[in-house]
């Protein structure tokens, strides 16, 4: 019965969609307040039945209700109960539910909260976000119902996939959602904002929030994502420029352009067409991520929904949606291409060139993750991989980041260099510095000192914008892109220092032999069986020293899950605040001994330590906009009433 | 005002390149199954111990008696497994021979599954650590071989079977008799 409530609410969601798109656009066009009532309540409605119908499949899961499908391929009666919770999502058609789920109830949030756009732009807005969220119903009802019943039951389910019973799976699907249904809010405003020719500042204003948290969501899932690569599936890295990954540094690019983007235009009324088109284009973006990993066109890590029916359809979507937005953006061009004027030297022109750098790194990433289907089809294989992503992005990221150390101190409209001289020297001694400590201490390679050289200059250049004002007054906002900027710095100095200085050993080791890695004395103390409750495996027991200090016990293990029968090696991991000695155990060799896996990655952890701070600045950032949104609606809705007094 | 159009309508033809490859692509057949090689090839020497009581273990001897046979690599926890098991049923009625080798399994499980989904097998080997499994060239649950009288592996079928796979499996024990 659940499931079959489940699948009504669905239904009716969907129906109140159709409602929506239709009211609403009839609404703008004709002017009727009757629709235009309509299509507020719709929204809201909608995104309550999308909760309940993913809180009952959550349910199904818990209860481990074999006579549902998608409960039977993906779960397991003797599974954790936090397993069975994330294995709702953990596969294609809960992951889709989970998507829709959030658009409709990010849609109610919009119906709910937000006053400021003319009411016909909003009206619009609501209706482009249903004509979206309508095509995402129809993929769901249509093609992956992720309630459909299985005649008979079966007496026990398929198991999730043990790489993923993790705690990974958890967030790092959710936080990536979030942030490509947060790009599909912005889309919709952008379309409302075409649709009624109201590019403005007023739009810009309600977009950001939005373009902001997915922004800061995305980044977040990305970080999630590299830390679990490297963590749990034991592969020994961060980033590896698999498709997937791609997909979703993508939309992260597009949507850093937006977010730049739209502040100038909320803050200057400049940048209009570069704000539409990034809207555009982060949510396609999003859509083609979403498009790579379940048609399963390209080789990934991620394969989990490999059927071309299901990638057909998306690309259907794809098509449409995209199609649909380029078009009527072309019909509305001539309103939207003037806004203000700015020079060269201006903090607006820092942002365009910020957007240009950032869409050239997206257009190489793209380039290099399709250019082995373009190659396909011409009939030869071949694969892209770190030497062409690494050297071609860091031509445009390095000058970005050139850009980054001045451009926050530069004022809007028109300024000069001169002006800000004793900042750029600042920022060009600490480069030179560190370039020359780079090169002359260490024997990195050229990317990497480049890297290191650039991180210096970028947490130094990150705060000084604050420089000379009271901290206190200082805004959330501003703030918030100080400490963004800071953890670009840290980051970067940790993917640097990662490739720079990482240290390596395969040996075959029997207990008791001691092992030399960096900075770190490894003993090996032991190899013994383990058991958990769905697996069996082998753990070794190694005594990790370093620098002669305190003795870390790490266990890394090879298991063999059952349900489904799938060997996983477990690395184990000691982790100091100055990076990680990675172990992973490998088979047993035909004398007896082990292989074994040693790798010291010094500074790795300051990536994650770098995303985290990337989105804890862009929280802050949300947090301050959103409060002085309200403030000014409060000090506006005062003013209105006391007008209201004096006039009776 | 023209440049911002052109530009536009470049995005669009540069989508609509892309959204055609993507189209292309997908239309292109995907092989995704491993086939073995070890097709055409004798059975690898093994043993594997019987999972339940009421039928005998089996070894790599016992394939080559002469009589061709089907060799099922299936799992209690495997949900294609009980899909196929009316059309395995339906292949012993009309003659095959079926031994069964018991993936990663434990015995109380797969006596279970046998007793609701019926047992086709004249012998079931426990295969715990896939090394038959592997040694065969198989991928996955469930999959299907012929072998001949004389042990050589001649046909592998990879999933589950269905209902139209039922005549064709039997026209390649057929043919495995010569």
């Amino acid at each position: 019965m659940i499931a079959e409530i489940g699948l009504a609410a669905l239904w009716l969601a969907a129906a109140l969609a159709g409602l929506q798109l239709v009211a609403g656009a009839l609404a703008v066009k004709r002017d009727n307040g009757a629709l235009a009532s309509l299509v507020r309540p719709a929204a809201i409605v909608q995104g309550l039945l999308c909760a309940l119908s993913f809180g009952l499949l959550i349910l199904l899961f818990v209860r481990t209700d074999l006579s549902v499908a998608l409960v039977a391929s993906n779960s397991h009666s003797e599974k954790p109960l936090i397993f069975k919770f994330s294995g709702a999502w953990g596969n294609h058609e809960g992951s889709m539910l989970l998507w829709i789920t959030v658009m409709a109830v990010a849609g109610a949030l919009i119906a709910l909260v937000e006053r400021r756009l003319p009411e016909r732009t909003m009206l619009a807005t609501l209706a482009a976000q249903a004509f979206v969220g309508i095509g995402f119903y129809a993929y769901i009802l249509l093609a992956s119902n992720p309630f459909e019943r299985l005649n008979p039951a079966p007496a026990q389910g398929a198991g999730l996939n043990p790489q993923l019973q993790d705690i990974g799976l958890a967030y790092h699907p959710t936080t990536f959602y979030v942030g490509y249904v947060g790009l599909s809010v912005a889309f919709s405003f952008v379309v409302g904002a075409l649709v009624t020719r109201q590019v403005t500042p007023d739009f810009a204003r309600a977009m950001r929030p939005w373009a902001l948290g997915a922004w800061m969501f995305l980044t977040l899932g990305i970080t999630a994502g590299s830390y679990w690569a490297a963590y749990i599936l034991g592969w020994g890295g961060w980033w590896f420029w698999d498709p997937v990954e791609n997909g979703g540094l993508m939309p992260w690019l597009a949507a850093t352009a937006l977010l730049h983007s739209v502040s100038v235009l909320a803050a200057r009324d400049a940048l209009r067409t570069w704000t539409v088109m990034l809207g555009v284009l982060a949510f396609s973006m999003s859509m083609l991520g979403t498009f790579l990993v379940r048609s399963g066109i390209l080789t990934s890590v991620h394969a989990f929904a490999v059927d071309p029916t299901r990638g057909s359809f998306i690309l259907a979507l794809l098509a449409i949606y995209i199609g649909g937005a380029l078009a009527l953006f072309v019909t509305r061009s001539s309103t939207v291409a003037e806004g203000e004027r700015f020079t060269a030297i201006s903090r607006e022109s820092a942002l365009a060139i910020n957007n240009v750098a950032l869409c050239a790194i997206l257009a190489v990433v793209l380039f290099g993750t399709l250019y082995p289907l373009l190659t396909e089809a011409l009939g030869f294989q071949v694969s892209v991989g770190p030497p062409y992503f690494n050297p071609v992005s860091a031509i445009f990221f390095l000058p970005m980041l050139l850009v980054l150390t001045v451009g926050p101190l530069l004022r809007w409209r028109r300024d000069s260099l001169t002006r800000i001289r004793t900042p750029i020297l600042i920022v060009a001694t600490t480069i030179l510095v560190a370039l020359a400590v780079a090169i002359f201490a260490t024997d990195a390679g050229v990317l990497p000192v480049l890297g290191m050289a650039m991180a210096a200059a970028v947490a130094v250049a990150s705060f000084m914008p604050l420089w000379g004002r009271s901290l206190r007054r200082v805004p959330l906002a501003v703030w918030g892109m100080a400490i963004s900027h800071f953890g670009i710095a840290v980051g970067l100095f940790g993917m640097a220092a990662d490739s720079a200085f990482e240290q390596e050993r395969l040996v075959a080791a029997e207990v008791g032999d001691v092992i030399q890695d960096g900075p770190w004395t490894v003993r090996v103390v032991g190899v013994a069986p383990v058991a958990g409750s769905n697996w069996t495996g082998l753990e070794a027991t190694l005594e990790a020293q370093y620098k002669g200090g305190g003795v870390s016990v790490v266990s890394p293990q090879k298991r063999s899950f059952w349900t489904p029968a799938q060997e996983t090696s477990t690395s184990a991991m000691v982790t100091r605040w100055n990076g990680q000695l990675y172990t992973v155990l490998g088979g047993e060799t035909d004398d007896g001994r082990w292989q074994l896996r040693l790798s010291w990655k010094p500074f790795v952890t300051w990536i994650w330590y770098g995303g985290i701070l990337i989105a804890f600045g862009g929280l802050l950032a949300l947090i301050g906009r959103v409060r002085s949104d309200l403030r000014r609606r409060a000090a506006r809705e005062k003013g209105g009433a006391r007008r209201a007094e004096v006039m009776a | 005002m023209t440049r911002l159009r052109v530009f536009l309508w470049g995005l669009v033809a540069v989508a609509a390149g892309l959204l055609g490859l993507f189209a292309y692509q997908l239309s292109q057949p995907k092989n995704d199954f491993v086939q073995s090689a070890m097709i055409g090839k004798p059975m690898p020497e093994f043993t594997l111990p019987a999972v339940v009581s009421e039928r005998p273990g089996l070894a790599s001897a016992d394939l080559a008696n002469g009589q061709p046979k089907l060799l099922n690599i299936f799992a209690s926890w495997c949900v294609p497994c009980a899909a196929e098991a009316p059309h395995l049923a339906e292949l012993e009625r009309q003659g095959a021979e079926i031994v069964g080798v018991a993936i990663r399994d434990r015995p109380e499980d797969v006596a279970a599954f046998l007793a609701r989904y019926g047992n086709p097998f004249s012998r079931i080997g426990g295969d715990d650590i896939s090394s038959v499994q592997l040694e065969l060239g198989s991928s996955g649950v469930p999959e299907t071989f012929v072998i001949d009288g004389q042990g050589v592996i001649r046909y592998q079928h990879i999933g589950d079977i269905r209902a139209e796979h039922v005549p064709l499996l039997l026209a390649e024990l057929r043919k495995a008799e010569v």
